[in-house]
């Protein structure tokens, strides 16, 4: 049953209502207390922050943006080689699925300062970091979904005579774009927190140098401004994935049945 | 090759299947599914196979395609004997699920083996549109599997299956699984497309009347370990139409072929369990 545009509608309605609600509620907490600036500006200032700041938070925004992409394509191609790779042969399965999960054990905590010493203060730390972050959901997603297939249908393939790329072609990496596509939304989302924490330990542009740098200068108004555009940037990223999922696999829309994992 | 029976013609049967074995392991015990299976398909020639369920009739299935070795005897297709992987690609095989993939359309789904046999997509959905209407399909090309009723689906597998041109079907109970009336009318537009096109067919079914209705012989297999217990050849003029079900041929192989199955034999008295 597809929802009537009344629904769809309402499904919107109630999320925007709350936070308004809740927009509203901080404005007033916050004039009422008579609560610094520099401890917790009202929404009100943040907005100002926005107009007035536009171009600087424009410029920041841009570079953070291009870390994001990069970070996300380099773990995208490397996710699903590796997803490939695990799927295709038990030995590598056995070699590398063990290491991969225990890599997720190393906080980037300390990665990060090492990618930095490494190198430098560019672009190619953040786009790492990014990368890092984003690879495992992609790998493990794809190992999931390679699996997921009907085995009789690769069964089928093989009795007309199929050989292992075609029977790859045409069952397994079409069985497994839904797990995909669920591993990519997580993975952008995660790529615009990589990307951050890169700038954060050390950097010269972007949202993350931004707002430590406001932070330290008790700027707090534009440090607000720097989240609300960053959960911005991960919330349309994710919702052009999704967006992405629903034109390349229309026929998701017709099957409930397989639902793939969100590690 | 199979010994060749008095009155065989000299040309090599389609499909000859001779002393085949096969094994499957369950619970760490190894079982026999079939026990020295024999019998030969002639070019065109309509095989019914019928027996109890877990009979090893799939099993027999499996292994002619190539999918699953046998663990004794041959298989020959036109007298060369093959192995499981050399036979892979020979027959056109349909399983009991209709196996189609949710992400193709129906047209796509049915272009399946015109794509694997090396065609472009373009051309494979060319020549499955041409024959979607025959297969009552008509306005359905662009449909997807779920949005379809089993009927459709297995009309699309069936489909699927004739488009992969080759010489010898192999049916696992394609009607399986559809009510009664959707069962006859599959029937008689199979028996309508076999009778133009006349592959070599070996049909598994557990229905009597079904494999007397369609088929040339129909071969009973036993209990577990599958073994063939009879051969009927079927005396019933081609082009076959449904009031022959209440013929006195018809009902004369039905008593034969129930016989066979053990299914005359008085049922004890009791509450089924």
């Amino acid at each position: 049953m597809t929802p009537s545009p009344l629904d769809r509608l309402l499904r919107w309605v109630w999320p925007a209502l709350l936070l308004a609600v809740l927009i509203a509620a901080w404005e007033i907490a916050v004039r009422l207390n008579d609560t610094p600036r520099w401890m917790l500006p009202p929404p009100s200032a943040v907005a100002t922050s926005l107009r007035v700041d536009w171009r600087l938070l424009l410029e920041h925004t841009r570079v953070t943006f291009v870390e994001v992409l990069l970070g996300f394509a380099l773990a995208f191609v490397a996710g699903i080689l590796a997803g490939i790779a695990i799927d295709s042969s038990r030995i590598i399965e056995r070699a590398v699925y063990p290491l991969l999960i225990a890599s997720q054990t190393i906080p980037m905590v300390v990665l990060a300062p090492l990618l930095l010493i490494w190198f430098g203060y560019g672009l190619l730390p953040k786009v790492l970091v990014a990368a890092l972050v984003a690879f495992f959901p992609l790998a493990v997603n794809t190992v999931d979904g390679l699996r997921a297939v009907d085995r009789e249908i690769l069964a089928l393939l093989r009795s007309m005579g199929a050989g292992r790329w075609t029977r790859f072609r045409l069952a397994k990496l079409p069985a497994a774009m839904p797990a995909i596509f669920s591993g990519s939304r997580i993975a952008i989302a995660f790529c615009v927190i990589g990307a951050v924490f890169g700038e954060l330990v050390g950097a010269k542009e972007g949202l993350g140098y931004l707002m430590e740098r406001s932070a330290s200068q008790f700027q707090t108004d534009r440090v607000f401004a720097c989240i609300l555009i960053l959960a911005v940037m991960g919330v349309s990223l994710f919702s052009i994935v999704a967006l992405l999922e629903r034109v390349l696999l229309p026929w998701r829309r017709y099957v409930t049945d397989t639902a793939p994992t969100d590690a | 090759m199979a010994a060749a029976h008095p009155g065989a013609p000299l040309r090599a049967p389609l499909l000859s299947a001779s002393h085949i074995d096969a094994f499957y392991v369950e619970d760490g015990q190894t079982l026999q599914a079939l026990d020295d299976i024999s019998f030969d398909v002639a070019d065109g020639e309509f095989v019914a196979l019928i027996g109890p369920s877990g009979g090893g009739k799939s099993t027999l299935l499996d292994i002619i395609s190539g999918l699953y070795p046998q663990a004794g005897g041959e298989i020959a297709f036109d007298g060369a004997v093959l192995t499981p992987g050399q036979r892979l690609g020979h027959a056109a095989y349909m399983r009991q699920r209709d196996l189609l993939m949710p992400w193709r359309t129906a047209l796509d789904n049915a272009a399946l083996a015109i794509e694997v046999h090396g065609h472009s997509r373009r051309e494979a959905r060319a020549i499955a549109r041409a024959r979607f209407a025959e297969f009552g399909l008509a306005g359905f090309e662009d449909a997807y599997p779920a949005q379809l009723s089993g009927g459709m689906r297995q009309r699309i597998a069936f489909l699927r299956t004739v488009l992969a041109e080759r010489r010898l079907l192999l049916l696992d109970e394609p009607f399986g699984a559809l009510d009664a009336l959707n069962r006859v009318a599959l029937q008689a537009w199979l028996l309508a497309l076999w009778e133009r096109e006349r592959q070599g067919v070996i049909l598994v079914t557990h229905d009597v009347d079904e494999a007397i209705y369609l088929a040339d012989r129909v071969i009973v297999l036993s209990p577990r370990p599958g073994r063939v217990v009879h051969i009927e050849p079927i005396d019933l003029p081609r082009h076959r139409t449904r009031d022959l079900v209440t013929s006195d041929v018809f009902l004369r192989h039905r008593a034969v072929l129930l016989d066979a199955l053990g299914l005359l034999a008085p049922v004890e008295a009791g509450v089924p369990a």
